[in-house]
């Protein structure tokens, strides 16, 4: 995936976080995480009051004109100049990829592109945007890191593995098919629910075949979907956004006495 | 409830059925992938470039059917132009009937699946016979291919063995060398009686007139050095430009379709047999079928045409696994089906515009895609054509309702709060399509609505 020439941090590091409907109605502790990891890395956080969610539910399932209702309030509440930061590859991709697509034929294209353009994944963010290569802290957890598909071709599943390979403890399973979908694809989970569930427990069956302690992804999008198959199918497992894994490093350094 | 079609044949395939079809894609996939990489670390760039030169063909299209037009016939073989499926049908039988023919041996091409060419020539009293083997097993089957490159992906050893058992092709064995070695047997008397050999073209290169073809198994050499007559059927979107550009697409055909180097035969067909060499056809003819594709052409999706069809986008496919190629009630599927066969329809668009909802988006056909298509982008293009064109879609919740929610802050922020009286109600009864589909196999989450912005406020409020 092509990515757009991106508008990068200012001194200041000033950013305007997006916390994604999904966080805002289920994933609370991930939004936090998110926001203190920015604090962390030297981010002045701003949280734009009137966001609602990027509009991808509509563009996936079809209803542009819906779709194209939500990203235009996106693109007024998110005003500004500063990077957009989002935990979610899913979001991201929707603002600089989905979006334009659904625009291509309308006047405010170019409003929709330049709020694109201003987008970042968090990981991709901190990475790649801020130049940061080592997380501090201790981790020490035994941990399976589901790529999301939507980070796919993207610089987010190398960022995410440079934080994540740095930081002291964190063990990183590897598990069979790791590049297959988890089944979630927004409708597609209801429009499609044998198949996205039957989709889910193979991933399942490789991720838990590895043992790990939590399933960590940068989409919860994917956690909501194979945490939730998991519990039903009695086999629960631990899920986290890689936030809460960055944050909770930070954490654990602070306990260890000097 | 009502269900997508797709997701309930899922439902209702065998178990066998499906460890066929998921253990062959999945093997293909792994294949594609080892020997693709290994040969070719910028392979990545290599798609990029075929999907360039394929792009630019089917642009300039206008240009290039001329142009292989002249050379064809310079070469010594006649050109037809088949506007519609019909049109194509009939070009084939009017050759045949010319030259008094009865009897055709043909080799794998998909296009002529999509014009029922075989049924269309038996009903006229034509013997047609599929050579390809997979294919050979269909027509035996009453069957229809399920894959683009495997047609019978979605058979086991045992059933082709009951298949040639009850077509008299000997008692039931399933090793797979008796079987080749009996449908071998069979089909070489049947290419010595026949009249008509008739292929495909995986390419048709307009500066020299060529047209190429890949086999594994031969057949399409026997289809033409065994018949005075060769039929050509080529879809229009076949075009590449140049010789050169054979070098590109050739060396990922294979290794992305079955995960080869080169298959085993490419030929390279300039024409009928030429005075003085012993074997060949007197007589050539290449059938250029439209039957859709400049109509896909003038849309947005004509990406689509640069498919070579290796099949690779359908076994990388999670839905594809699941459901197999049936599934999807068009000779293309998969992916590349998800997105042609809605196209390909075109008044009938609406009977298949389910298709393109059946997937997760996630982008692995895109990924493996040897000319580099963005399925991804073209299958939501068509989901927003499906909605314009007021298709109804089972399952698909309404949106509408929460455009409202989402373009009112405040509304969103009192539903984000409201939404908490979810934990405490029996979520599963609720007679809302989207609420029983996902709770019948997954639990919701705990509703934490509202709580974020409540920490953040709280963290942030002058008086903590």
């Amino acid at each position: 995936m092509d990515l757009p020439h991106r508008v990068r941090p200012g001194a200041d590091r000033r950013v305007q976080f997006m916390a994604t409907c999904l966080c805002d109605a289920f994933y609370d502790e991930a939004a936090a995480a998110s926001v203190e990891v920015l604090e962390h890395a030297g981010c002045i956080v701003e949280f734009p009051e009137a966001q609602t969610c990027c509009g991808q539910p509509a563009f996936n399932g079809g209803d542009w004109p819906a779709s194209r209702k939500v990203v235009r309030h996106t693109v007024k509440t998110f005003a500004g100049e500063c990077p957009i930061v989002v935990p979610s590859g899913s979001c991201a991709a929707m603002m600089f990829h989905g979006a334009p697509l659904e625009f291509e034929k309308e006047a405010d294209l170019g409003e929709v592109q330049a709020v694109g353009q201003r987008t970042w994944e968090l990981c991709d963010f901190l990475v790649n945007g801020l130049g940061i290569t080592h997380w501090p802290g201790r981790y020490p957890s035994r941990l399976a890191f589901h790529r999301s598909c939507h980070s796919r071709g993207t610089p987010s599943v190398a960022a995410t593995l440079t934080l994540l390979r740095s930081i002291d403890g964190v063990e990183l399973t590897e598990f069979g098919e790791a590049e297959q979908c988890c089944g979630f694809g927004g409708t597609f989970s209801v429009g499609f629910p044998h198949i996205s569930s039957a989709m889910g427990a193979l991933k399942l069956d490789h991720v838990l075949a590895a043992q790990p302690e939590a399933i960590i992804s940068g989409d919860m999008s994917c956690l909501m979907h194979l945490g939730g198959l998991a519990a039903r199918e009695g086999r629960p497992i631990r899920t986290l956004h890689i936030a809460q894994v960055l944050r909770d490093s930070l954490v654990h350094r602070a306990a260890v006495p000097h | 409830m009502k269900t997508q079609p797709i997701d309930d044949f899922a439902v209702h395939l065998s178990p066998e059925r499906h460890e066929s079809v998921h253990s062959g894609s999945k093997a293909g996939h792994e294949k594609r992938t080892k020997v693709l990489f290994e040969d070719l670390p910028i392979a990545n760039d290599l798609r990029a470039l075929a999907g360039a030169i394929k792009q630019h063909a089917i642009e300039n299209l206008d240009t290039y059917l001329p142009q292989i037009e002249a050379k064809l016939q310079a070469n010594g073989a006649q050109v037809h132009w088949a506007a519609t499926a019909e049109d194509a049908c009939a070009a084939v039988l009017g050759i045949m009937q010319r030259r008094g023919a009865t009897r055709m041996v043909k080799a794998k091409t998909m296009v002529s699946e999509e014009i029922e060419l075989g049924h269309y020539l038996q009903a006229r009293g034509i013997e047609c016979l599929e050579t390809d083997l997979g294919e050979f097993i269909v027509q035996l089957d009453g069957d229809i291919p399920s894959h683009v490159v495997k047609p019978i992906i979605h058979k086991n050893r045992r059933e082709i063995a009951e298949t040639f058992e009850k077509h008299g092709l000997g008692a039931f064995d399933s090793d797979p060398e008796t079987i080749t070695r009996r449908a071998r047997n069979f089909l070489r008397q049947k290419y010595l009686g026949a009249d008509v050999g008739l292929t495909g073209a995986n390419f048709a290169v307009a500066e020299s007139g060529r047209l190429v073809i890949v086999t594994n198994e031969g057949n399409s050499r026997f289809c033409l050095a065994a018949t005075k007559c060769h039929i050509a059927l080529v879809g229009i979107e076949k075009i590449l430009p140049r010789d050169r550009d054979l070098g590109v697409l050739l060396n990922l055909l294979a290794r992305s379709g079955t995960g080869q180097q080169l298959t085993v035969y490419t030929e390279f067909i300039s024409g009928p047999a030429r005075p003085g060499q012993p074997d060949g056809p007197e007589e050539m003819h290449v059938i250029f079928v439209d039957n859709g594709r400049t109509e896909v052409l003038a849309g947005d999706c004509r990406e689509i045409l640069r498919c070579i069809r290796c099949g690779a986008c359908m076994n990388v496919c999670p839905v594809y696994r699941q459901a197999s190629g049936h599934a999807y009630r068009s000779i293309y599927p998969g992916p590349v089906g998800a997105v042609l066969s809605p196209l390909l329809a075109g008044k009938n668009f609406p009977a298949l515009a389910d298709l393109p909802k059946a997937s997760s988006l996630c982008g692995a056909c895109s990924e493996v895609c040897p000319v580099d298509i963005p399925i991804p982008d073209l299958l939501l293009r068509l989901r927003d054509r499906g909605k314009r064109e007021g298709v109804s879609s089972p399952n698909t919740p309404p949106m509408a309702p929460w455009a409202i929610l989402a373009t009112q802050p405040f509304a969103w922020n009192a539903a984000m709060r409201a939404g908490k009286v979810m934990d405490y109600l029996p979520v599963e009864l609720f007679p809302i399509p989207a609420v029983q589909a996902w709770t019948k196999t997954r639990t919701l989450p705990e509703w934490r609505g509202g709580e974020f912005r409540k920490w953040l406020r709280d963290r942030r409020s002058p008086e903590k």
